[in-house]
């Protein structure tokens, strides 16, 4: 499942300085690549940003063409009804199994569906899929993100 | 006697050729030198005193800030109709220091080099790279002359323009480099970049790395980054440039005794310290004819060694330069050698070796930050890794060397990087005053 449903993230390590989020934006827009989702976490001194694109490997080979500190990373996607305990259903599952979330972002599509992204550790990656799906739950297939 | 057979002689041969030529040394110095004869009358000494060996501490001591006031000649033991080469260093931190050689002392220069190839066994069938800054500087023409005497092919690349250096490295097949140590990790990071596998598409075996120090951990990544043998070639234009010193295979720097005499002492008394015992490094010149230097103060901090080598010569050996004496930091008291930094920073996952030491001053104390470029593998966990390896590194750093030091995370080719010798301190203290 892993193959069909592992989602290349892109995550780009900035430092907290004027000017080094719209560098990455930047890059991404002269390289036409498209963003599909976006998350940025940071501490005082520094974010990491997270990336779902259309084209991952020109994204990373971007960046770090830029100077850029960038990495793939698996996250994998779930499809929810955009209303009240959507989200819940899915953690829910996750955490009644003992999978630990590590980080996980959000948006909200068309038609009333909303995309969930969720990293896990890369050993609990092939049982949460498998888990959720036989839950019932609708994984997203990578190449949805593609183009 | 073969060139290398001069690395195997019995002690009591060498050290007798060593009172030999020392003898020389301090009679040409005394008789044509007025600077050598006015310090040595004011110790009152004379060159008939030095009897043996032992005598050689009797001496006074010569520095950097005798070769600035005798600026440009004052030292020069032969009118200037012998020289045949002048170098220079940069002059950065003031007057530059000027140094020349006679033909004796150009092939005296050539020997102590091709015995300082012979470390990796370098032969005709050799293609040397050398990216060594040609010019002023010693380093380029040393490595020059000693690759050309053994019959290797010579590619004279200098400085600068690493990605034209990567493709004649790749197109001509060289087997050696000779370059400082920093050049070479940035020659391997730089190849990386452009697609490069280090060890299928270059042919390198061996390098000579020298000019600045390197910790034991930027060694290694050297070595193994490019697969080759790693040797340290030490030398400073005071004494002849490059080729004072060279490490076997087993890792030891012996130095070329029969044309300089080391000893090691303590910095703030002068003293000789016994073998074993670490300090200040000095020099004495045996062979060379234009610059004589008597007990010349390298304020390089290193270690004499007498016991025998594994590799079978019997020159001693010296401890790879744990520091320059003037590279040192004093932080809130503390004795800070920036390959110590680095040494606790190629030992930590999660970081590369780029770094950069900054002091300032808080209030009344000193405060040490040490940037660090983070490594793109490390990305895939949360936030909260790269905290705890920023707490780690600053743990490790109070471990090893008892100093508290905060340590910044920072993108990747941030830090300057240099072609020559790399810039690791930025000591903000003497711009404000502070000192």
């Amino acid at each position: 499942m892993r193959g069909k449903f592992a989602v290349k993230q892109i995550s780009v390590f900035l430092e907290n300085r004027r000017g080094r989020l719209v560098d990455v934006a930047r890059a991404l827009s002269e390289a036409e690549v498209n963003i599909r989702a976006l998350f940025l976490a940071d501490s005082s001194e520094f974010g990491i940003l997270r990336l779902v694109v259309n084209n991952p490997e020109k994204a990373r080979a971007v960046l770090s063409a830029e100077g850029f500190a960038a990495n793939e990373t698996d996250v994998f996607a779930v499809e929810v009804e955009d209303k009240p305990g959507g989200f819940y259903r899915v953690v829910k599952t996750l955490s009644e199994n003992g999978i630990d979330v590590e980080y996980t972002y959000a948006f909200a599509g068309a038609s009333n569906r909303a995309i969930l992204f969720f990293k896990v550790p890369d050993s609990e990656f092939d049982r949460a899929l498998e888990l959720l799906s036989k839950e019932g739950h609708k994984l997203v297939e990578a190449t949805e993100f593609y183009t | 006697m073969s060139l290398k057979e001069k690395d195997y002689m019995a002690r009591e041969e060498l050290q007798s050729l060593q009172l030999k030529r020392l003898k020389e040394t301090v009679e040409r110095a005394y008789h044509l030198v007025p600077f050598y004869r006015r310090k040595f009358d004011e110790a009152g000494i004379k060159p008939s005193d030095i009897r043996s060996l032992e005598d050689l501490k009797r001496l006074p001591f010569t520095t950097k800030q005798d070769l600035r006031d005798n600026y440009p000649f004052g030292l020069f033991a032969v009118p200037l109709e012998q020289v045949v080469r002048i170098h220079s260093s940069s002059g950065t931190t003031g007057k530059p220091t000027v140094v020349g050689y006679t033909r004796h002392d150009l092939n005296v220069w050539t020997k102590v080099m091709v015995r300082t190839y012979l470390m990796a066994d370098v032969n005709e069938k050799d293609i040397v790279h050398n990216a060594y800054g040609y010019g002023l500087f010693t380093g380029g023409l040393g490595f020059h002359y000693g690759a050309e005497a053994i019959g290797a092919s010579v590619v004279p690349a200098s400085g600068g323009f690493t990605k034209r250096q990567l493709m004649l490295m790749k197109d001509f097949g060289a087997t050696v480099l000779c370059c400082t140590p920093s050049f070479a990790l940035h020659l391997a990071e730089v190849a990386k970049e452009e697609g490069y596998n280090l060890k299928e598409d270059f042919k390198l075996r061996a390098g000579f790395f020298g000019a600045e120090p390197a910790s034991k951990a930027l060694k290694e990544t050297v070595a193994e980054e490019w697969g080759i043998q790693y040797v340290e070639a030490y030398g400073l234009s005071e004494i002849i440039g490059p080729g004072v010193a060279a490490s076997c295979k087993h890792g030891n720097l012996h130095v070329f005794e029969d044309h300089f005499i080391p000893e090691v002492i303590d910095p703030e008394t002068g003293e000789v310290l016994p073998d074993g015992e670490e300090g200040e490094l000095v020099l004495t010149t045996l062979t060379k004819q234009a610059l004589p230097m008597i007990r010349y103060r390298t304020k390089d901090i290193t270690v004499i060694h007498r016991e025998p080598c594994p590799c079978g010569r019997t020159i001693l050996y010296i401890e790879s330069i744990k520091g320059r004496a003037d590279d040192m930091l004093i932080v809130n008291g503390v004795n800070v050698f920036p390959s110590q930094v680095e040494h606790v920073i190629t030992k930590v996952e999660g970081v590369t070796p780029n770094y950069v030491i900054v002091v300032d001053k808080k209030g009344v104390l000193d405060k040490l930050e040490v940037w660090v470029e983070v490594d793109e593998n490390i990305l895939k966990n949360g936030v909260g890794t790269l905290e705890r390896l920023q707490r780690k590194l600053e743990d490790e750093l109070l471990n090893n060397l008892y100093i508290n030091a905060k340590v910044k995370l920072v993108e990747p080719k941030t830090l300057e990087r240099s072609m020559g010798k790399a810039k690791r301190i930025v000591d903000r203290r003497q711009l404000e005053g502070g000192r």
